[in-house]
């Protein structure tokens, strides 16, 4: 029933969140971006030179469907730090220039 | 049926009684990107991710069919300064 593939949905995302200290869901990888947001993203944490995994959310639409409400975020990408719910594009772009996101991702490097 | 900045600027209005509100339709006329700036009182106390997802909640029906939605600013209007231009010497 779908409510058990919910719960099994919920605890493989919540897996996958804590499997790196940065988790990143994004449309394409982080080579190959498909789109601006996304890549804006995957640009910031590259120029801090933190270990980041991401995820294509283009190929895999449970996983996509099912991330929008794990966060009750709309849209990607999603950043996930230390298993928790960073922000999208917007929050990441602000965090970064006013400091705040390189000391996040201080204290999860550390911890 | 799309969404109009309109629709964006009055659910906007009505559920956040900002003190300044800026919608800009960025996705060429089609109404499903839009870039938004928000100042109001409702955010006082609240960190960056929770004023988002205020804004984000105050759509929510109107992101099923917004493609791209792009919060630029969300702030208290003590903390709305926007910034003067440099005056050259």
């Amino acid at each position: 029933c779908s409510a058990t593939q919910d719960a099994e949905l919920k605890s493989t995302i919540d897996k996958v969140v804590n499997s790196e200290k940065v988790v990143l869901f994004m449309k394409g990888n982080k080579d190959f971006p498909q789109c601006g947001f996304s890549n804006t993203v995957v640009q910031i944490l590259k120029s801090l030179n933190v270990p980041f995994q991401t995820f294509d959310i283009l190929e895999n639409n449970v996983l996509r469907q099912g991330l929008k409400e794990y966060s009750s975020w709309p849209t990607f990408p999603q950043l996930y730090i230390d298993g928790e719910f960073f922000g999208g594009c917007d929050i990441t772009l602000e965090a970064y220039q006013n400091g705040d996101l390189q000391e996040c991702l201080e204290k999860a490097m550390c911890s | 049926m799309g969404v109009s900045k309109e629709d964006v600027e009055g659910i906007l209005t009505s559920a956040m009684k900002p003190t300044h509100l800026q919608v800009v339709d960025t996705s060429g006329g089609c109404g499903a990107s839009f870039e938004i700036e928000i100042v109001s009182e409702q955010f006082e106390g609240k960190k960056l991710l929770e004023r988002h997802r205020m804004v984000n909640a105050a759509l929510a029906e109107q992101m099923k069919e917004i493609h791209a939605l792009s919060i630029k600013k969300a702030v208290t209007p003590s903390k709305w300064n926007p910034i003067p231009k440099v005056q050259e010497e």
